[in-house]
């Protein structure tokens, strides 16, 4: 024979191995550890080549910088290779459904990152001549063109951040509104429900207005009789999120929008789920006078892991002349950014004020409008269809297995409580953690306050049957696996994560927010 | 459509399930006088191609940076950012992924996050940093109601040296709650304002930019100690983050709050946004923070992990007595910033910052060479102001049309105001070539 | 011989003397989970029966703490600040926050005695 290879090498499985020993590096295969990139400090080693300048005379006064900053040196390898490993630890909706409610974790489509790489987009100035930004511009005026079609809306105010910001926004517009009207002092109470989120209150109370919880009804909607009870000449707006935090559409909503018109307040509008009712419901036709709307929700701008976000906010034909500065014109000689506050008294126009330096978050805008280009009217009517069928069809299937509180039809997500659990000795948190363990990230809990241990699913449209079956199948096993023997596997959880369950407590208690150099008596110790 | 995944089938299986007949079944609830048949007024669907196709068309409208010499600063500036930067903020895990609020699975987020603390509260040369907020000018809003908490006193004082935005960005959050501020002139370079002067004994703090608006270095000692003696905060303002590789940092002159823009650090023009919030204290104040932090603590194998924390200042917690209502920090503008940052480490970051001010130096040298030209600035960073012969907004526009984009109207944010109407605030990075000066010299000498 | 007291908000007082020693209970620390932090008034300071007296922080919830009767804070308990985990290890004993120089005596009667607090807790599960 020619050609022996007598190498030996085994190519059968073998045996597998418990696996359960102390690695040298404390890696497990391709599950890495990582150090802080302090800890990887290489002096003079760097990731840039720079020429170091000549032929000038400082000119910086007494203001030289002389000590160290204490930022490690590392090379381009080197960062990419402890940024790369760091990614590895962190779960995406590109990998894996996240069932949180009222965050809309949608796929991020890349084309919107393309687009929003154009030079033309991505490389212009803020401040640059207005003629030569012409089609930034554009863009703005037709995103925002969208928007308020699609809200039923005359104006939009683009400028703020996040939603949060929108909402500080919208609220600000009212306030405006009603200072205009002579009755800025009299109005000092804002309507919001037991189950609005978080931000609703901290906004309200940010402009002074006092907080009045409205209680929900049996069927988890605003009391509409304890409501008008509190309606009085001293409200100045409620704030509403429709479909509510948990999952239903509020049926009395044009009721309530009268009522609050007839008592002379205004109605905001958290558009938080706008996703459940986009291409099928306007706002507008709802009565609401401002609404904000989250890009990185509904119109799929990427979490990032956890920003950046843009709250442009839709504004009533009341609210339109207080809109803040700047905003954008569209004029016979082409577009205008309209930023002082001289330019827009001319316009007619009675700004609040500024909520942000420069325009908006422009990189959020090119992603939406490729977004919503890309769907059209009709895409985005599926869009808001799909997502309330991948809600029902989660509750419908495991209300049996899970304890819901409200009979369906939901909206765009689901909402259970803790009561299936009850009596097993394993909590909201605990089932959570589990799920973790299966592959997934867990739905929001403990929100809204309104039911005991909440557990809110919002599917969103772009998953799909085979996922959500999958997913289901996983929650029905987990239900029947709580009210068995083994705790462990909850209240332990997550086993598989890259870290078990972390001491919050601690990170209170003696808060480290960054890494230190050791001194040389700390190191000598 | 390419981005929704459900079939015609899928969607009659489902109905099934949920025992519906369809799915305007489930939107019930919605009152008659909102239903609409049909589709909104807006184009149908398009595929990638068509949506490319407009969307190009559209940005080709614009004249970038990159095609022209440019010189504009005011508060964003044209910065190099390395390939690698762009690469790893487009990984599916840090570009998909949500806020850490499951730590467990998100250890590569809050790392990177407790990495960018760190490098803020180095770069200041302050004790503790957040987790970003969305840009310079809502953090230094945000410091303002900060001062006010831990003094317990409601008026700030703003110095002219502070970019228009930002000062109407923070009368305008002051408003609402009623608070008091007192805004001093534009405080032009080669002139001491006299801030000192108005500090008093109500003053919850004192806010001033260094550099300025108009590209000044201010020194911030005096203000720092005078402000302390009446029992008030020093906020100090850094619009361009690169400066504090070459000059001495606000931590070091007494400042008790710095707030900044990184967006010159892995972060492009993007026309505005979005950008990323700086916000820097003492450990004294931590708990009156507003914005995301992120802490170390160790998981139950006793291994080193990172969590969010101090989580009741919050709103999704503390609601109406939240310290802000902010939810979001600008994320993956942190991480891009902390990249860019790890690459150019203590001497690629130093050297960069030299190279900065020497090209503006070069800058000033050469425009002031020009024939009623003066040079207003004793001491500088990248930017700086000079003084036209006539008015700026017209030399600029003139400029463009030559094909330079020759730095900012100081009176485009300050309008009004006639003694600025000849000012031109001039920016210059590591991207200016001497080609690049050459051609600006050329130009404004054409153009005046 | 020191009486105790509780208010439907969970707080606790004991007298001696003129002196009112105030903290929270132990159904509220076990509510609250493992208090990271403790906000406590200025020594001087004269609070009203009602007032916020304190805030109490655990890692999910901020809660404020009321002064169940009125008076000027003669002393806050220093430990907390160092080791708030005191409040969860002894909330009614060592855990207390601070203590009131009274200013009404009365106003103590309008509080529950400590059968009258068990069942008001039994009627909240």
């Amino acid at each position: 024979m020619s050609g022996m290879n007598n190498q030996g090498r085994p190519t059968a499985a073998g045996e597998a191995s418990s696996g359960s020993f102390e690695t040298y590096t404390g890696n497990k295969g391709l599950r890495l550890e990582e150090p802080l990139i302090f800890e990887l400090d290489n002096p003079g080693a760097t990731g840039v080549d720079l020429d170091e300048p000549e032929g000038y005379e400082p000119k910086l006064g007494a203001f030289e910088r002389e000590a160290r900053i204490g930022l490690p040196g590392m090379s381009e390898p080197d960062v990419m290779r402890h940024y790369v490993r760091l990614s590895r630890k962190n779960y995406s909706i590109d990998a894996g459904l996240y069932p949180l409610g009222s965050c809309t974790m949608k796929h991020n489509p890349r084309l919107n990152e393309k687009m929003a790489r154009l030079p033309g987009f991505a490389d212009v100035h803020p401040l640059q001549p207005q003629k030569t930004v012409q089609g930034a511009l554009e863009l703005m005026d037709t995103l925002a063109h969208w928007l308020k079609e699609l809200t039923g809306m005359p104006a939009v105010a683009m400028s703020p951040k996040a939603g949060a910001h929108g909402e500080l926004c919208g609220m600000m517009a009212i306030r405006a509104a009603l200072v205009a009207r002579g009755e800025g002092d009299k109005r000092t109470r804002i309507l919001v429900p037991e189950s609005a989120h978080g931000t609703n209150p901290a906004t309200a109370a940010l402009l002074q207005y006092k907080v009045d919880a409205i209680p929900a009804t049996a069927d988890g909607r605003v009391d509409l009789a304890a409501f008008k009870a509190k309606l009085g000449p001293d409200v100045a707006a409620i704030m509403l999120t429709n479909p509510n935090t948990c999952g239903l559409f509020e049926r009395d909503i044009i009721e309530i929008a009268d009522a609050v018109h007839e008592a002379g307040a205004y109605f905001y509008c958290d558009g938080a789920n706008f996703n459940a009712i986009v291409g099928r419901v306007r706002p507008g036709d709802l009565g609401v006078d401002a609404m904000h709307i989250n890009l990185h929700k509904t119109f799929s701008t990427p979490h990032g892991g956890g920003g950046p976000g843009a709250g442009p906010v839709v504004l009533s034909e009341a609210l339109a002349p207080f809109a803040p500065l700047p905003y954008v014109v569209h004029g016979a000689d082409g577009f205008r950014l309209v930023e002082t506050e001289g330019e827009a008294k001319a316009d007619g126009s009675h700004p609040f004020g500024r909520m942000v330096a420069f325009h908006g978050q422009m990189g959020m805008f090119v992603r939406a409008m490729a977004y919503m280009m890309s769907h059209g009217s009709d895409g985005l009517k599926q869009v808001a269809e799909d997502a309330v069928l991948n809600a029902n069809y989660v509750l419908a299937s495991l209300k049996d297995y899970l304890s819901a509180p409200f009979e369906g039809p939901c909206m765009h997500e689901a909402l259970f409580d803790d009561r299936f659990l009850k009596g097993t000795g394993v909590e909201t948190l605990d089932f959570a953690k589990a799920m973790i363990d299966e592959g997934y990230h867990p739905m929001t809990m403990y929100f809204p306050l309104v039911v005991h241990g909440a557990l809110l699913i919002e599917p969103t449209e772009t998953e799909s049957k085979h996922t959500l079956d999958q997913f289901i199948g996983t929650l029905k096993h987990l239900a029947q696996a709580a009210k068995g023997n083994d705790k462990s596997r909850f209240t332990g959880a997550p086993h598989f994560a890259p870290r078990h369950r972390l001491d919050e407590t601690l990170a209170a208690r003696n808060p480290v927010l960054r890494w230190q150099a050791e001194t040389p008596k700390q190191a000598a110790e | 459509m390419r981005y929704l995944p459900l079939t015609q089938a899928d969607r009659r299986e489902m109905l099934g399930v949920i025992g519906a007949k369809s799915v305007d079944d489930l939107f019930r609830d919605v009152p008659e006088r909102a239903r609409r048949d049909g589709f909104v007024d807006l184009p149908r669907r398009q595929g990638e191609l068509e949506v490319e196709r407009a969307l190009t068309k559209m940005a080709a409208k614009n004249v970038s940076a990159d095609s022209v010499p440019f010189f504009i600063g005011g508060g964003a500036y044209r910065h190099h950012v390395p390939s690698v930067v762009d690469h790893l903020i487009q990984r599916s895990e840090f570009l998909t992924s949500y806020t850490p609020y499951q730590p467990e699975i998100t250890q590569g987020t809050l790392q990177y996050l407790f990495e960018f603390q760190t490098q803020v509260a180095l770069l200041t040369g302050m004790d503790v940093a957040n987790a970003s907020m969305y840009d310079g000018s809502t953090a230094c809003a945000e410091a303002v109601l900060m001062a006010h908490r831990v003094t317990k006193r409601k008026k700030a004082v703003l110095s002219g040296t502070l970019h228009p935005h930002y000062r109407a960005v923070v009368e305008n959050l002051c408003e609402a709650g009623g608070d008091p501020v007192e805004a001093l002139a534009p405080a032009l370079p080669g002139k001491t304002e006299d801030i000192i002067a108005r500090i008093a004994d109500d003053t919850s703090c004192v806010v001033v930019q260094t550099p300025s608006y108009f590209g000044e270095l201010i020194d911030l000692r005096a203000i720092a100690d005078a402000a302390h003696a009446k029992g008030a905060l020093l906020i100090a303002v850094v619009p361009e983050i690169v400066s504090l590789g070459l000059v001495t940092p606000p931590g070091e002159m007494g400042a008790d709050i710095v707030v900044g823009e990184g967006q010159s650090i892995g972060n492009g023009l993007n026309f505005g946004g979005p950008y990323v919030g700086l916000f820097a204290t003492r450990t004294k104040y931590v708990r009156q923070m507003p914005g995301r932090l992120c802490g170390q603590t160790v998981d139950a194998e006793g291994k080193r992990g990172f969590v969010l924390t101090l989580s009741t200042r919050e709103q999704h917690i503390r609601r109406e007595k939240a310290t802000s209502n902010i939810c979001t920090n600008s994320g993956l503008c942190a991480l891009a910033f902390t990249i860019h940052l790890s690459l150019l480490g203590e001497d690629g970051f130093k050297r960069l910052a030299r190279i900065n001010h020497a090209n503006a130096v070069k800058l000033g040298s050469a425009l002031s060479g020009v024939a009623g030209v003066e040079l207003l600035n004793d001491a500088f960073f990248n930017e700086f102001t000079i003084r036209l012969p006539k008015s700026a907004t017209a030399v600029v526009d003139a400029l463009a049309d030559k094909g330079v984009l020759g730095g900012l109207p100081a009176s485009r944010l300050i309008p009004g105001n006639a003694t600025l109407d000849n000012l031109l605030i001039v920016a210059s990075t590591e991207i200016n070539t001497d080609q690049d000066r050459a051609d600006f010299v050329a130009a404004l000498k054409e153009v005046l | 011989m020191s009486e105790i007291r509780f208010t439907d908000q969970h707080e606790w007082v004991r007298v001696e003397g003129d002196v009112a020693t105030v903290g929270i209970t132990d159904y509220a620390q076990e509510q609250l989970g493992d208090v990271v932090y403790v906000e406590l008034p200025e020594v001087g300071k004269t609070i009203a029966q009602g007032d916020e007296a304190a805030v109490v922080e655990s890692v999910k919830a901020a809660s404020e703490v009321y002064a169940p009767v009125s008076g000027e804070v003669v002393e806050v308990n220093g430990d907390l600040e160092a080791a708030p985990g005191g409040v969860n290890e002894d909330a009614m004993g060592k855990g207390w926050f601070v203590k009131l120089k009274l200013s009404d005596k009365s106003e103590l009667s309008k509080l529950m005695d400590e059968d009258a607090y068990k069942s008001f807790v039994e009627g909240l599960a």
